[in-house]
Order: C-alpha cells, then sequence, then structure tokens
C-alpha cells in the first residue's frame, strides 16, 4: 500500500478545506463572467471615441504639430494610428479655443503638406508661422498642418470635415494628381478603419464612391469587445507615452542621414494608372471630391492648390515630367482644374512649377526645407488675397 | 518566452501536476526541459546553430554530472534510461529537418542527422572517458570550470564574440563578413554557467549528494527557469521538491496562476510600456531636458524591475504548477531603505550566488591572511571583486565594471556608515518621527543611487553615461 500524498510544505490548505473541490471552478467561472460583463459593457457602451479624446497632448506635454504618422515608432516617437479623435487630440490644434486674434489657416495635403523629411520646425505650417503674417485687421495668421502622408483626395476630405470643428477661417488644400484617381481613393488605412466616417462623406456628399467597398474593416459584435478593440487602445496608450517622447526631444519623424533622391530619368511609360493617352477620362478622377470640399467648408475660403511638383529633365522626361505624371496626362489634369474652377468658381492657384527641380528630395513631390520656405512665401501672397471680411 | 509560449507552458505543467504518480514527473520534466531548451532558443543566422547551441547546453550539462556524479552511488548503467531519453528527443527534433514547416521546435532547419548522430556519438564516448577518468575527476572539475569561464567571457565579450561568429560563419560556409556578435544568441547560459559551477564548487567541497542524470539535467535545464533564472540550487530543487511525491494541491496550482498572471502584467503591460520611454542610448542623445531625463531614467528603472520580476513570476508560477518552489528573487527592492537591503533583494539568487562563492570564501581567506589587512579593507576587497564581476556578469565592458563599482562603493559606504550610525542610534529607538525621517531619507538616497547607477547599466559606453550625468544634473 502506498504512503498518503505529503502535503507541501508552503501549500495553504485553507482554501482547499472552505471549498473542497470547487475552489478552482469557482474561481474560473467567476473570472470568465467578470470578463464576459466587461466585455459586454464595452459592446454597449463602445467608448473608443472617448477613449480616443483622453490625451497627455496638449495637457502635461505639447500637442504635436502635425498628425501622428511614423513608419518606425522606436526612432519617431508617433506612430500610424486609425483612431481620428486620438490623432486630432494629440494636435495643437486641439490645445485652447481660438484666440480673438487669430486667422486660423488649416493646410490639407499630402506628405508633402506633412512635410516628410522634414523636421517639425520646416514644414509648410512652421515656414508659414514663421512670417508672422497679419492681416489688415490685426489679426496674426496662424497655419496649422493637417496634412497626411497618404495621396487621396478622400482623405483630405476626411481630415477637412474633421477639421472643422476647430473654427479655421481659410483652408488650404494642396492637391495633386496623383491624389484624384477613382480607383484609389479607398486604399489609404485610414479611410479603411473608419468605414462610418466615410461613409457619411459618401452620402452626404453623393460621391461616386461605394459605401460596401470590401476593402472597409468594420467591427462587428467581436470587433467593438476589448479583445476586437485592443488594437486601437494599444495604439491610443503608446501615443500618449510618446508623447513624453515629443516633449524632451522635439522629433516626431525618423529622418535617414541619406535617401535615395527622386528620380530623374524616367522609364518611357506613357500610362498613368489604368489611364492611357491622349486624355484622360475624367470620370475616372474624383473632382465631385473637392467639389465636396467647397460646400463641407461652408462660408470659410477655401483655396485650391495644385502643389509643385519635381520637372526632371533627364532621360524620357519629354515624355514624363517626372516618376508620377506622363506629361499628357498632367497636362490634361492641369486643364481640366483651371476649367472646373473657373466653372465652379472655386479659389485655385496652380503652383506645379513654382519651385526649383533642385528643391525636391525622395520623391517628385517632398520638397527640401528651403523649397518648402519658398512655397510657404507664396502662400503668404495667397492668404492675404483670398482672406475674407477684411475692412 | 512569449504569450503562445507561457500558455503552453502553463498547460503543459498543469498536466504534468496532475500526473499520478508523482513519481513520473521528472521524466515528464526533463522531456519538457529538453525540448523547451530547442523551442526557446532564438533564431540565429548562423546556419544551424540554434540547433547546437541548445545540444551544447545539453552536452555540457551531461559533463559536468559526469564529473561531479560519485561513482561509488551512481554508474552510468542506472542511467541508461535517461540516456536513450535524451538521445531519442535530440534524433527526433534533428528528424524535424525533414518535416517541412510541420515542426517548429527549432528556428531553423536541424543539421544533417548524420551529423547529430555523429555527434551524439562522440558526446556519449567522452561523457564515458570522464566518467572513468574516476579519481582524476577533480582536476577534470577544474578544467570544466575554465570551460565554462572560458565560454561565458566568449559570449559576454563582444570583439571575441564577433571573431567567434566569423570563424563559425566560414566553416558554414557564409559570409565571415557579416559577423556581429550578436550572432552567438545562446539562450539561458548565463543561468545555467551559474547552477553548473555551483554543483562543481559544492562537489569540490563534498557538498554535493548523488543525483541521476535525469534529476541533474532536469535541473540544470529546467524550463521555466531557463531563459531567466532564478539560479536555484540544486540541493533545493532535487531533493525538496524533484524528489518529493507531493501532489500539486488546488492552493498550489491557483498560487501558481496567479503568479503567472502577476507576471505577464508586470512584462506584458507595464515592463513593456515603460519600455516605449525607457531610457537608451537614443533617447540619451536626443534629449537635453534635465526634468525629462530624470523621467526616462526612472522608466527604465521601473521597466527593468517589471520585466525581469515579471518573468520570475511566470518562473515561480510554472514551477508551482509542477510542485517546485523557485526560490524568490525579488523582494520589493525600490522600496529598501538601503543599498544592502536593496542587493538583499534585487535579483536574491544571483547575489546569494556571490556572495556564497565568491564574497564569502573570499573575506575569510583575507581574514585568516598571515598579512593582517583592516576590516574596513576587507570588506572594501570584498564588495568591489563581488560587484565588479555580477557587473562582468551581464557583458564584459567598461559600463558593466564601473556599474558594478559603483554598486562596490555604495556598499561600502554604507557597511561604513551603518557601523558609525549603530552606537549613535541607541538612544533614538524609540523616536518615531526620527525613524521615520531616517527611513524616508534613506529611501530617497537608495532609490536615487540605484536609478543613477543604471545610466551605467543602460548606456553601452561610458562617454554617453556622462553625457546622461550631465544632463540630468543641468551641467
Amino acid at each position: 500500500m502506498s504512503a498518503p500524498p505529503t502535503p507541501h510544505p508552503n501549500a495553504d490548505h485553507r482554501v482547499d478545506q472552505a471549498h473542497p473541490g470547487f475552489f478552482t471552478p469557482r474561481v474560473i467561472l467567476k473570472a470568465l463572467l467578470l470578463f464576459l460583463l466587461i466585455n459586454l459593457v464595452f459592446v454597449l457602451v463602445y467608448p473608443l471615441d472617448a477613449v480616443g479624446g483622453l490625451s497627455v497632448y496638449n495637457r502635461l506635454v505639447p500637442g504635436r504639430v502635425r498628425l501622428p504618422y511614423g513608419d518606425d515608432p522606436s526612432r519617431a516617437y508617433t506612430l500610424s494610428l486609425f483612431s481620428l479623435e486620438a490623432m486630432f487630440s494629440s494636435h495643437e490644434i486641439d490645445a485652447v479655443p481660438k484666440a480673438a486674434d487669430e486667422y486660423r489657416v488649416l493646410l490639407i495635403g499630402d506628405s508633402s503638406t506633412w512635410g516628410y523629411l522634414l523636421p517639425p520646425g520646416q514644414t509648410l505650417a512652421a515656414y508659414l508661422n514663421q512670417t508672422t503674417l497679419t492681416l489688415p485687421d490685426n489679426r496674426h495668421v496662424r497655419a496649422y498642418n493637417l496634412g497626411y502622408p497618404v495621396m487621396s483626395l478622400t482623405k483630405d476630405l476626411l481630415l477637412l470635415s474633421q477639421g472643422m470643428r476647430y473654427q479655421p477661417d481659410m483652408v488650404i488644400w494642396l492637391v495633386t494628381l496623383e491624389s484624384f484617381p477613382l480607383d484609389k481613393q479607398l486604399y489609404p488605412p485610414l479611410l479603411l478603419h473608419n468605414p462610418e466616417a466615410v461613409r457619411e462623406l459618401i452620402a452626404e456628399y453623393d460621391l461616386p464612391l461605394d459605401t460596401n467597398d470590401p476593402g472597409f474593416i468594420n467591427a462587428g459584435p467581436l470587433g467593438r469587445t476589448i479583445i476586437g478593440s485592443r488594437r486601437t487602445l494599444a495604439d491610443w496608450l503608446r501615443l500618449q507615452f510618446y508623447g513624453m517622447l515629443w516633449a524632451a526631444t522635439g522629433i516626431d519623424q525618423y529622418i535617414p542621414a541619406s535617401f535615395t533622391p527622386r528620380m530623374e530619368d524616367l522609364p518611357p511609360d506613357e500610362n498613368f494608372h489604368e489611364l492611357e493617352p491622349p486624355h484622360l477620362n475624367f470620370d475616372q478622377l474624383a473632382i465631385d471630391v473637392l467639389q465636396a470640399g467647397q460646400q463641407a467648408v461652408g462660408q470659410v475660403p477655401l483655396v485650391i492648390i495644385n502643389e509643385p511638383m519635381f520637372i526632371s529633365q533627364g532621360e524620357n522626361s519629354h515624355i514624363r515630367y517626372n516618376y508620377y505624371y506622363p506629361r499628357w496626362a498632367y497636362d490634361d489634369y492641369r486643364l481640366l482644374m483651371a476649367e472646373s474652377s473657373a466653372a465652379n468658381g472655386w479659389r485655385y492657384l496652380d503652383l506645379w512649377d513654382a519651385i526649383p527641380a533642385s528643391e525636391f528630395t525622395n520623391s517628385a513631390v517632398h520638397m527640401s526645407s528651403s523649397g518648402t520656405a519658398q512655397l510657404a512665401d507664396l502662400l503668404c501672397e495667397v492668404i492675404l488675397a483670398n482672406a475674407v471680411d477684411l475692412p | 518566452m512569449s504569450l503562445l509560449q507561457i500558455l503552453i507552458f502553463g498547460l503543459f505543467s498543469m498536466a504534468v501536476g496532475c500526473l499520478p504518480p508523482a513519481r513520473w514527473r521528472v521524466w515528464v520534466l526533463l522531456a519538457g526541459s529538453l525540448l523547451s531548451v530547442y523551442w526557446l532558443q532564438p533564431s540565429i543566422p548562423i546556419r544551424a546553430l540554434d540547433f547546437w547551441l541548445p545540444s551544447a547546453s545539453i552536452g555540457v550539462t551531461l559533463l559536468i554530472w559526469a564529473i561531479t556524479v560519485p561513482k561509488d552511488r551512481l554508474n552510468l548503467r542506472s542511467n541508461q534510461a535517461a540516456f536513450a531519453l535524451i538521445a531519442v528527443l535530440v534524433l527526433m527534433i534533428s528528424m524535424t529537418r525533414y518535416s517541412g514547416n510541420f515542426c517548429c521546435l527549432t528556428p531553423s532547419r536541424p543539421p544533417q542527422i548524420v551529423t547529430v548522430l555523429i555527434v551524439i556519438a562522440l558526446t556519449a564516448g567522452l561523457l564515458y572517458l570522464v566518467y572513468r577518468a574516476g579519481v582524476t575527476s577533480r582536476r577534470m572539475a577544474a578544467i570544466a570550470v575554465l570551460l565554462i569561464i572560458g565560454l561565458f567571457f566568449l559570449l559576454k565579450y563582444s570583439p571575441l564574440s564577433q571573431s567567434a561568429s566569423a570563424i563559425l560563419r566560414r566553416l558554414s560556409g557564409q559570409d565571415a563578413s557579416l559577423a556581429s556578435s550578436f550572432d552567438l544568441a545562446w539562450l539561458g547560459f548565463s543561468y545555467l554557467a551559474f547552477r553548473l559551477l555551483h554543483v562543481i564548487r559544492d562537489y569540490h567541497s563534498s557538498k554535493l549528494p548523488a543525483y541521476t542524470a535525469g534529476e541533474f539535467l532536469t535541473y540544470a535545464l529546467f524550463y521555466s527557469s531557463l531563459t531567466a533564472g532564478p539560479i536555484d540550487r540544486s540541493q533545493r530543487f532535487i531533493q525538496n521538491d524533484l524528489r518529493s511525491t507531493v501532489t500539486v494541491t488546488t492552493s498550489g496550482r491557483l498560487r501558481g496562476l496567479e503568479r503567472i498572471l502577476f507576471g505577464i502584467f508586470k512584462k506584458f503591460v507595464l515592463a513593456d510600456t515603460l519600455a516605449l520611454i525607457a531610457l537608451n542610448q537614443q533617447i540619451a542623445m536626443q534629449t537635453h531636458s534635465s526634468f525629462w531625463m530624470w523621467v526616462f531614467l526612472y522608466a527604465y528603472a521601473l521597466r527593468l524591475y517589471f520585466d525581469f520580476a515579471g518573468y520570475t513570476d511566470i518562473a515561480l508560477g510554472l514551477a508551482l504548477l509542477v510542485g517546485i518552489q523557485l526560490p524568490e528573487n525579488f523582494n520589493r527592492p525600490y522600496l529598501k531603505t538601503n543599498l544592502t537591503a536593496f542587493w538583499n533583494s534585487w535579483h536574491i539568487t544571483l547575489a546569494g550566488w556571490f556572495r556564497a562563492y565568491v564574497f564569502n570564501p573570499l573575506t575569510r581567506a583575507l581574514r585568516i591572511s598571515p598579512r593582517r589587512f583592516p576590516v574596513w579593507s576587507i570588506i572594501l576587497i570584498g564588495q568591489i571583486a563581488t560587484m565588479s564581476l555580477i557587473g562582468l556578469w551581464h557583458g564584459i565592458s567598461w559600463s558593466f565594471a564601473i556599474w558594478g563599482l559603483w554598486h562596490a562603493l555604495g556598499l561600502f559606504i554604507h557597511n561604513r556608515w551603518s557601523d558609525w550610525m549603530h552606537p549613535r542610534m541607541a538612544g533614538v529607538g524609540a523616536n518615531r518621527n526620527l525613524n521615520l525621517g531616517l527611513s524616508l531619507g534613506g529611501w530617497f538616497i537608495t532609490f536615487q543611487f540605484v536609478c543613477l547607477g543604471w545610466v551605467w547599466f543602460a548606456l553601452p559606453d561610458p562617454s554617453a553615461a556622462l553625457q546622461v550625468f550631465r544632463v540630468l544634473f543641468g551641467l
């Protein structure tokens, strides 16, 4: 006959004696019920927007000067996230109500406006603010960078619609042809992860886009639980922690010491996306999104700028202007923009060749610091010319 | 360990804890530990090295067993089953080479099975020779100590690791110019080495009981403590727990699960979040504000604690599930009111190891030395030797050496201060406010001292650490 089991010297037997045999199942059952209950409450309340609105930025640390976007969070001290609330509440524009003497200008656009490869103090918005531009009515122009490094007019419209709650006095929307093709309007992850907001835009402005785009990431009932929302919650938390590094270092983008320069010699390719020469099919361009932008801003002046781009002098430059654009397509686009602006009464300025080729960095639309400063000087004139309700 | 690995180890441990009779446990734990040595090993760019390093862990452990086992009480034949199990498992793992992506025990494809068979045969032959050496075992033990320390030096000294990596790359037909000191990521060797050194030292002191090969391997390579300790003593692990026929109780299981959950929270929630802002070389060079530098330094200190203490909790919890009570490694170290108390509660098993095998023998030798040393110098020499070695255990570099010296001097100063204060404190025992003030002051100074010490620890070179000190103090 074998000896009875010896109790472990460190074992606490009070628990077992009090609830013989049932203790573990009961603990597990209670934990499971509590877990389900918390998740159920979370599904019902679904507080992600409220959580996104909670922010250390503008309270414990300074607001960011541009929307969070990061390829390499550990070096950029920021990250790309999909919560619009969290993105905007981390931005300096969310800091304080607009002052009476502030003339608020929102800059909307792609990576060029956001300032890819430029430190925060050398972006378009930063240079505009450095000019300390004052209007005749003594209001000080204060520009806010709401650019985001993805090329899609619908993405711009989404950020513009969010930005309108900050009472802008003027919106400057920098666009380029690459943001226009209809087939790439909904590709940015930021849009795909915000299907409801995008659907609202599509419905409100009757945009020629699919409200049931298969790329949309719809949160089902499980996706609305804490488990399903863990990525959003973790991203929000990381953004808050990176705020300390932003405050300490002023870094919000990893800028490598060297980069591959924009392409000078170009392939002899005449195609632009699915479109072939000799003319653009305007039905495949998202011109309607620009019109939607005009409606979204209401009475606020919206100035559309065809942003500067690199114009190659290299091989096959007689066929293409640069990596993005064959000449025929871009020329057609400029014509379309000019005609549409005239027809619709848009405030439009074509600055496509305003900046010298030497001022472009790693892409046909990314400008150097001095190129950006030159563009800022041009925009000062635009702001002065388009500011309304002035004495 | 990843969360998935912790889950699988947890389920495995729960199953082992339920095994009746308990004597089977050692076999299952041995098999589990051997498999985990391969499974936990991270990927290495040198071909098949992530198979050979875990194999080397097993080989070195068996070698030390063969050297230290009392030949009059245990023979090779009585361990045949353990040897067979080890050989079969290693061969099975090497055969996963032919299973495509089906098996995932090793991070890359194991080497040719013929090569593995040859190495197993050579290892078996070496073990036999070592075992037969009999009376010369003590000399063998000395050689084994040198071998372990040599391996340790190779792994911890970057230039040497890089050279070794280049040689291994050449041998495996790879580009030697890509060699890096990080290539020789031998999982758990730091802890394994200290367990084996402890066994050899106790063998020398005739304090080592007889263990079977299976027991010895399970102790040295126990899966829960393989990656981050604690460094248990073989006598306690094997005699008290492994051989015990204790039935794992429900409360034991619950305590284990609770410990694992706390560990997961500390490691994956607290430590990994703090890691975002913890001081490192990049942050150190980019931060010019004293306030933020202090914040990042405190974040580093807390991150280090939660990371290590979290892993320890997980290790202890997994062990509890199979009825093994591993020693504690932390006891609220950042709340201690003096540096000696800190070192009695931070990485307790490592500090205990060095106290037992370095500090005590060294100070004893100095005390009985014909040349009479003053007490203070004995303490100073003992602290400097011990803490420098603890520093170098983390890596052979100036930064770790200075970190060790920093603490050695701190411990020495505290020792002298305590001696000076002791008679003067006789009358203030009843004064609660004074005691409270002294405790708070002691805690504050200790915590700051430890945190400032982490500056040397966190940064790869002393010049970067000095730059951080300049920013911290606004110099």
